[in-house]
C-alpha cells in the first residue's frame, strides 16, 4: 500500500451516515471489499472451513456467529493469512482483495497485515508505554518524523475513542489501563499503520458492559473509514454492531443476510435454533 | 419452522403461557360476539348484559398479556420466531381487546333496539354475524396451533363479510326511506353492522399477525376488500332522472 502522505484524516466526528443507517435497517450492503469464494481450510487432515462463499462489504460490519469450533475465528485466521505461521494449515480456495487471492503463496504477508489489522479476544498491549504501543507498528512500516508520529498516535488513539483518558499518560505503561482501555488501545494499535479492513474475534467478551459499549460505539464510527469483520459470541452484539451477519456451523456457512432479516426472520431452520437457543 | 425446545425450559414455559393467554382471551371475545348476537336477535337482555359484563375480564387478560410480553422482551432479548411470536402477541390481544369493545357495544345496542319493534327480519345481521364469527373461531384456532394455512383462510375470507355487509347498508337505507320511524332502529343495526364489520376487520389484522409470526413474511398482496359503503349512494327517482 502506497503510503507517501504523512499528513492523516481528521477524524470526522458525529454519528453514523445515512448509508450506514439504512444498512443496519436491513437495506443494501455495500460492494464486496473482500470475496471470499468456496473456501476450505484444513487443519491438517481436519477440514474445519468448507466451501466457504461470502462478501465482506466495504466500510460496513460482517458479524459471525456460531457455536464453538463452528471455524468463524478460523475465518478470520484465514483473512489475515494468521495460519502461515503454523505448518500442517492450509486454505484452499479464493480470498479476493483488489483482484488478489490473499491465500496465494506469493502475498507479502507483512504488507498483508498492514492491510488487513485484526484484534484479539483479550486485549495484547505490548509492554511498554502507550505512545509506543501505537507507534512501534508504524515503525514498521513507515518512516514518519517525529511530529508526523505524534500527529499518527493522537490521530489513532482519538479514533479510538482513547485519547481523551490517555493523552496526559502516554509515556505511563500500557499495562496500568483497565481492561476496556487495553482493548481500545489495542484497536488503536490497528488503525494507526491505517488498514482497509480490521478483523475483530470476540474483542468485548472480556469486557465489562460499558467498556463493551464504549468499544461498538467505534466500532460504529470506525466503519465510515474501514470494513470490519467481527466474531462474537454475543449475538445481541452482532445484531446491534452488524450489517450483514453470517452463521456458521460445522465449518459451513449455513446463512448470511442483513442484519435485521437474520435475526427477526432467518431463512434457516439451523440459523433460527440457534439464535433463539433451541439449538441441540 | 420448527417447534424444537428451548434449551432454557422456563422460556417454553412462558411462550406458552402467553399463548394460552391469547387463546383463553380469544374464546372470551368468540363468546361475547355470540352473547351479543344473541341479544340482538332473540332480544335477550340477559346475553346482553353478560356480554358487557365479560369486558372487564377481557381488558385484564389484555394487561396480563402486555406485562408478560414486557417481561419477556427485557428478560429474554428473544430473536426470529419467539420474537415474532412475542411481539405478535402484544398485537393481537390488543385487537381481541379491540373486539371485545365493539362486541359490548353491540350488546348495548340491542337493549335500545329491544325497544322498538322491527316491521322487517334481521336475517342479514344473523348471517353476517355467523360469518364473523366463524372467522372468529378459525383465527383463533390458527393461534392456538401456530397455523399460517388458517390464517391466511381467515385473510381471505373478509371479503363476504364485507359484501354482507354493503347489502346490510342498502337494506337498513331502503327501510329508512320508506317510513321515517325506522330511522332510530335502524341507525343502531347500521352501527351494530358496522361494529361486525371492524370485527371481522380485526380478525382479518390478526390472521396477518399470526401469518407474520409463524412464516416470517408479511402478508403483503393487496387484500380483497369488499367494503364499498363509504361509496354507496342510494338516488331518489329524480337523481336517477337527471343522468
Amino acid at each position: 500500500m502506497s503510503q507517501t502522505a504523512n499528513s492523516v484524516p481528521k477524524p470526522s466526528v458525529g454519528t453514523g451516515s445515512i448509508g450506514a443507517m439504512t444498512a443496519r435497517s436491513g437495506a443494501s450492503l455495500n460492494e464486496a471489499r473482500i470475496a471470499i469464494r468456496n473456501l476450505d481450510f484444513y487443519y491438517g487432515t481436519n477440514k474445519a472451513l468448507k466451501g466457504i462463499d461470502l462478501d465482506l462489504p466495504a466500510r460496513q460490519v460482517t458479524g459471525m456467529i456460531g457455536p464453538s469450533g463452528c471455524g468463524k475465528s478460523t475465518l478470520l485466521r484465514v483473512l489475515n493469512r494468521m495460519y502461515s505461521l503454523y505448518p500442517g494449515q492450509r486454505a484452499e480456495g479464493e480470498v479476493m482483495m483488489d483482484g488478489q487471492n490473499l491465500i496465494a503463496p506469493d502475498i507479502d504477508m507483512n504488507e498483508l497485515r498492514s492491510r488487513i489489522g485484526m484484534v484479539f479476544q483479550k486485549p495484547t498491549p505490548f509492554p511498554m508505554s502507550v505512545y509506543d504501543n501505537i507507534a512501534f507498528g508504524v515503525k514498521l512500516h513507515e518512516q514518519l518524523s517525529k511530529s508526523a508520529m505524534e500527529e499518527r498516535v493522537e490521530w489513532s488513539l482519538t479514533r479510538a475513542a482513547l485519547w481523551g483518558e490517555v493523552k496526559d499518560r502516554l509515556s505511563g505503561s500500557a499495562m496500568g489501563l483497565s481492561g476496556g482501555q487495553q482493548q481500545r488501545l489495542c484497536i488503536a494499535r490497528t488503525i494507526a499503520v491505517r488498514p482497509e479492513v480490521i478483523l475483530l474475534d470476540e474483542p468485548t467478551s472480556a469486557l465489562d458492559p460499558i467498556s463493551t459499549l464504549k468499544v461498538e460505539e467505534l466500532i460504529d464510527e470506525l466503519k465510515r473509514d474501514f470494513t470490519i469483520a467481527i466474531v462474537t459470541h454475543n449475538m445481541q452484539q452482532a445484531a446491534r454492531c452488524a450489517d450483514q451477519v453470517a452463521f456458521f456451523y460445522l465449518g459451513e456457512m449455513i446463512e448470511v443476510a442483513p442484519a435485521a432479516q437474520l435475526f427477526t426472520s432467518p431463512k434457516q431452520k439451523r440459523t433460527q435454533e440457534y439464535i433463539t437457543g433451541r439449538f441441540g | 419452522m420448527s417447534e424444537t425446545q428451548h434449551i432454557v425450559k422456563s422460556f417454553d414455559q412462558e411462550l406458552q403461557r402467553l399463548r394460552s393467554l391469547m387463546t383463553a382471551m380469544g374464546g372470551m371475545v368468540e363468546n361475547q360476539v355470540a352473547l351479543a348476537t344473541d341479544a340482538i336477535l332473540h332480544q335477550d337482555a340477559g346475553a346482553a348484559t353478560r356480554a358487557v359484563e365479560l369486558d372487564m375480564q377481557v381488558d385484564e387478560q389484555e394487561r396480563e398479556a402486555e406485562q408478560l410480553v414486557i417481561r419477556m422482551l427485557a428478560l429474554r432479548q428473544p430473536m426470529a420466531n419467539d420474537l415474532r411470536q412475542i411481539v405478535g402477541a402484544m398485537k393481537i390481544t390488543a385487537a381481541m381487546e379491540r373486539i371485545g369493545d365493539y362486541a359490548k357495544n353491540i350488546a348495548r345496542r340491542s337493549i335500545v333496539l329491544g325497544q322498538y319493534r322491527l316491521p322487517f327480519s334481521l336475517t342479514g345481521v344473523a348471517n353476517m354475524s355467523r360469518l364473523v364469527q366463524e372467522n372468529l373461531k378459525l383465527v383463533i384456532d390458527a393461534i392456538g396451533e401456530n397455523d399460517a394455512d388458517k390464517a391466511g383462510q381467515v385473510w381471505k375470507a373478509d371479503l363476504a363479510i364485507d359484501e354482507i355487509y354493503n347489502s346490510i347498508f342498502r337494506e337498513l337505507i331502503t327501510y329508512m326511506m320508506e317510513d321515517a320511524r325506522n330511522i332510530t332502529p335502524c341507525t343502531h343495526l347500521l352501527f351494530i353492522a358496522k361494529n361486525l364489520e371492524r370485527i371481522g376487520d380485526h380478525a382479518t389484522n390478526i390472521a396477518e399477525h399470526v401469518f407474520y409470526a409463524v412464516t416470517g413474511e408479511p402478508l403483503t398482496d393487496e387484500r380483497p376488500k369488499g367494503d364499498g359503503s363509504a361509496y354507496a349512494v342510494i338516488r331518489l327517482p329524480d337523481d336517477v332522472e337527471d343522468r
